[in-house]
């Protein structure tokens, strides 16, 4: 398979104090392939996608690392090349649809732009922009494109973002948490729209969400999330099967299952600390029940073996 | 709650350089007003000296003369001392006033509150200077009648200031429960009603008197408010108008009096609002 | 509907306020004038002048006999002119009305345009440069600004357009415009500052919301981000700040017409305090504040229009 996207030591810091939000991240993903990222809030996942395009809010910067795409690395090209990219080849879509969209302007002139601002514009734009309406699901498209974004649900709003994400079919699609905000039922038709666009089109595809849920049936791979570094990552099946790292061993009962269906829901106890607050030590080791001294004051790094990674001094099942 | 807040002001304040250098300037033009109401400036601003007419900034008059020979500093800083006069009695008037209408309208509500901001609104609608005008034109040209004038056109906005908070405090669930507890009126007012209404309040005041000062000046290069021979620093504009082309010391100065005090008095405000913002984002 | 009641009321409310506001000269000033000052007026108009006052009425049979006249479109009559002051209003309030109209444009113009450089890079020097200039014409008195135009216009250059006879636009456009324009400048540059600073503050809010991000991501050109995104959701209130502001210099406009001889309303209202025409000034003020509020009842009609999310 090509190498399509790879993120390389990717640290992300705020701008004026340099505290680290994102700990040198490597991650790559191949064509056509889909990978979920997964952790809980705070632990980096939303600031990596959004550096992929340079989408990073004020006062937060990217402190090294690179980002190749393509064969160029995104960090280093000039301005106007990015600006091409953009919607283009990777497309975005956000995880809440109630402030993604602009409230003054039209649906229809919202994805049209898209085609103007690629060179696409024209004859044929309008009926472009209708077509992709109608294929994530909306009805009477020709309402729809003279609508207001305020005159429609969370759930409509969220297939707008997905067309508009998708009309120029891009090679890589990220999606950060675009479920999250919304009602378990639109989820889950949200979700298939998003896994039969991507068979159809063979498109790669980053799935951010703090649910491995979500991604069980969604995704080729799982990158595990903590604290701004990555603890593991895998096949999904494998990850399932059998996780290595006592994260993701604890992620995984956390979900609610059909063989649960007493009893209450099990957690992980306390909460992840902020990434610039952690020494060169395990992040998770305060709330790990296998941690030693040594995950106290070493530094586990991430180590690959046979399409795993994992990133912790006892794996669940090593010798 | 609101005591730890207030100490942390003062500190916030100047942590602002437009803060510091607004307080700076609005500092020195007090000082000169001051050097003028106490009679220590180096001329006497009324002394007429037709031999020295129209002489450009020089050691002796700092300023140059006028065409009357006039020491044009020391009318300067006396202009600025009637502008400042006029200023803080005139913002003091209408803070007041404002306040305590803004206040009682917000507080009691329903009719008090209508009759409160239906008159605030009837004042609103007329252009501030042509307001002022007209109240001048007929109380009299005394700094006394003008600030009153002033102090009439410039009530409704603190009215509208103070009020806002009050509406907004009362409808907060802790003051209603407060209230069906029974505590008096007069104890919800103080302890939960003014810390919140006094921040905005000094904000406003600030700004007031910069634009009580433009007013001032504006009503008195029209001819209304200080009479000649008295030294204003509009009226000191207005008879400069046909000396600037040869003597331009007779308009820069004055004119420039003026933009400094409006600029402190603007920076201040800005400085204030920055330092009293619970928020405290810099612009 | 509710809306319209309110307004009726603020204007009864002015033109109580009106009314007193000219009764507190002392005596019998105003009716006593009428004997004496009469000048260039028929006997007719006289009597006219009688009923708009409601002479040899209790207060409020005069305030009444106002009233009446004023809304049947009596504005009594002008001593030194012998013309009605509804006739003298007509043609001032159009003079006054382009030149707050221009100025407001001008203001408007310069006030988006520094407001847009200054928010692309808060913090920085073109950022200070912009705010500056926002103090800067914030502090400057309009009367000085004028001063200063005049006499290096005048003097140095030997232009000033306002030295001659005003002419109407339809009269002579091109003279017309060229003695608005050092006026209308003025103006506009008291007009830009506050414009400037709302439509900055309103543009750095808008710049950090979601959908900001979201057009950016889609590789929309900058320009485009800047005009159609950021500063299309930050009229607003920059749209309420023009109406304010072209409400202002309705009036505040008075002592740029004395300086550059415009005959607008505000001069008109001058002369004729000084001249004691308190029918004039009356009248005038009122017409003043009607406008204002119609102003503000517009202003508020359009930015309905702006944001399609009021109903």
């Amino acid at each position: 398979m090509q190498e399509l996207l790879k993120i390389t030591d990717l640290t992300v810091q705020t701008s004026d104090d340099q505290r680290v939000l994102v700990n040198q991240i490597s991650l790559s993903l191949g064509e056509g392939e889909a990978v979920g990222v997964v952790g809980e809030s705070g632990s980096g996942k939303t600031l990596t996608a959004l550096s992929i395009l340079g989408l990073l809010a004020r006062g937060l910067e990217i402190g090294s690392g690179a980002i190749e795409f393509s064969g160029a690395d995104l960090l280093k090209v000039p301005a106007e090349r990015l600006r091409a990219i953009r919607g283009n080849e990777i497309a975005m879509v956000y995880q809440d649809p109630m402030t993604a969209l602009n409230p003054v302007m039209r649906l229809g002139d919202q994805l049209h732009e898209v085609l103007r601002a690629h060179n696409l514009g024209g004859a044929t734009a309008a009926e472009r922009v209708r077509a992709s309406f109608a294929s994530v699901g909306i009805p009477d498209p020709d309402r729809a494109m003279r609508s207001y974004p305020h005159e429609f649900s969370g759930g409509m709003r969220q297939r707008v973002m997905i067309a508009m994400a998708l009309l120029l079919s891009p090679k890589l699609l990220i999606a950060d948490e675009p479920t999250t905000a919304l009602d378990v039922t639109i989820q889950r038709q949200i979700l298939a729209l998003v896994a039969k666009e991507r068979r159809q089109r063979r498109m790669s595809m980053l799935w951010i969400t703090h649910d491995l849920g979500v991604v069980a049936n969604l995704v080729d791979r799982v990158v595990v999330m903590y604290a701004g570094r990555i603890v593991e990552s895998g096949k999904v099946s494998d990850i399932f099967a059998s996780p290595r790292h006592p994260y993701t061993a604890g992620l995984l009962a956390s979900l609610p299952s059909s063989d649960h269906a007493r009893g209450r829901l099990a957690s992980i106890p306390g909460v992840p600390p902020k990434p610039w607050q952690v020494g060169k030590t395990c992040a998770f080791a305060p709330r790990c029940e296998f941690a030693t001294e040594r995950c106290r004051t070493q530094l586990p790094l991430l180590e690959s073996a046979a399409d795993r990674q994992i990133a912790c001094f006892y794996p669940i099942g090593a010798k | 709650m609101s005591n730890r807040r207030e100490r942390g002001w003062v500190h916030y304040y100047f942590q602002s350089t437009s803060g510091i250098v607004g307080l700076a300037l609005v500092v020195i033009m007090v000082a000169l007003s001051l050097i003028s109401a106490f009679g220590l400036a180096p001329h006497d601003p009324l002394e007429q000296n037709p031999v020295n007419a129209l002489q450009g900034p020089n050691g002796i008059h700092w300023f140059g003369t006028d065409q009357f020979g006039r020491d044009i500093f020391a009318r300067s800083i006396d202009g600025m001392r009637r502008s400042l006069s006029v200023a803080i009695l005139s913002v003091s008037l209408a803070a007041f006033f404002g306040v305590l209408l803004g206040v009682i309208g917000g507080f009691f509500g329903r009719w008090i509150d209508s009759l409160v901001v239906r008159s605030s609104d009837v004042i609103f609608a007329f252009p501030a200077i042509l307001l002022a005008l007209a109240i001048v034109n007929s109380l009299g040209n005394s700094w006394i009648d003008t600030s009153i004038a002033i102090a009439i056109v410039y009530t409704p906005i603190f009215i509208r200031v103070a009020r806002g908070p009050v509406l907004s405090v009362k409808e907060m669930d802790y003051v209603k429960s407060v209230r069906v507890l029974g505590f008096s009126t007069q104890r919800i007012l103080l302890k939960h009603i003014a810390p919140n209404v006094l921040a905005p309040i000094v904000v406003q005041i600030a700004l007031s008197l910069s634009w009580a000062i433009l007013t001032e000046s504006g009503l008195s290069f029209l001819g209304l408010g200080t009479q000649p021979p008295d030294a204003s620093l509009g009226l000191m504009v207005s008879e400069a108008q046909p000396l600037a082309a040869f003597a331009w010391w007779a308009l820069a100065f004055p004119s420039i009096f003026i933009t400094i005090v409006v600029v402190g008095l603007n920076l201040v405000g800005d400085g204030l609002r920055d330092a009293l913002d619970p928020a405290r984002r810099s612009s | 509907m509710s809306r319209a009641l309110s307004v009726l009321t603020t204007l009864f409310g002015i033109s109580l306020f009106v009314f007193f506001v000219l009764r507190v000269i002392p005596g019998d000033t105003i009716t006593s004038s009428l004997g004496i000052e009469t000048g260039a007026l028929t006997p007719e108009q006289i009597d006219v002048l009688r009923a708009y006052y409601g002479i040899d009425q209790p207060l409020v049979g005069q305030y009444i006999s106002w009233m009446t006249s004023f809304l049947s479109g009596d504005l009594g009559f002008s001593y030194s002119t012998g013309a009605a002051v509804s006739e003298l209003t007509k043609s001032a309030l159009l003079v006054t009305i382009e030149l707050a109209l221009i100025g407001t444009v001008l203001g408007v113009i310069m006030g988006i345009s520094i407001g847009m450089f200054s928010a692309r890079k808060p913090g920085s020097i073109r950022d200070f440069a912009g705010q500056l200039f926002g103090l800067l014409a914030l502090a400057i008195p309009g009367f000085v600004l004028s001063t200063t135009i005049v006499t290096v216009m005048a003097n140095r250059f030997q232009y000033f357009p306002n030295g001659y006879e005003y002419m109407s636009p339809t009269e002579d456009l091109w003279m017309n415009l060229q003695q608005m324009l050092f006026p209308g400048l003025v103006l506009g540059i008291a007009v830009a500052a506050p414009v400037m600073r709302t439509t900055r503050s309103a543009l750095l809010e808008t710049v950090d919301k979601d959908f900001i991000r979201t057009a950016i991501g889609k590789g929309l050109k900058p320009r485009v981000v800047r005009l159609r995104h950021v500063l299309r959701n930050s009229l607003i209130p920059i749209v309420t700040m023009t109406g304010i502001q072209f409400g202002y210099l309705l009036g505040g406009a008075v002592i740029v017409e004395k300086i550059f001889a415009l005959p607008g309303m505000g001069r008109q209202i001058l002369d004729a305090i000084n001249k004691r025409e308190y029918a004039t000034v009356q009248s005038s003020i009122m017409v003043f504040a009607i406008l204002f509020v119609t102003i503000n009842l517009i202003t508020d009609l359009v930015y309905r229009r702006v944001d399609p999310r009021i109903k």
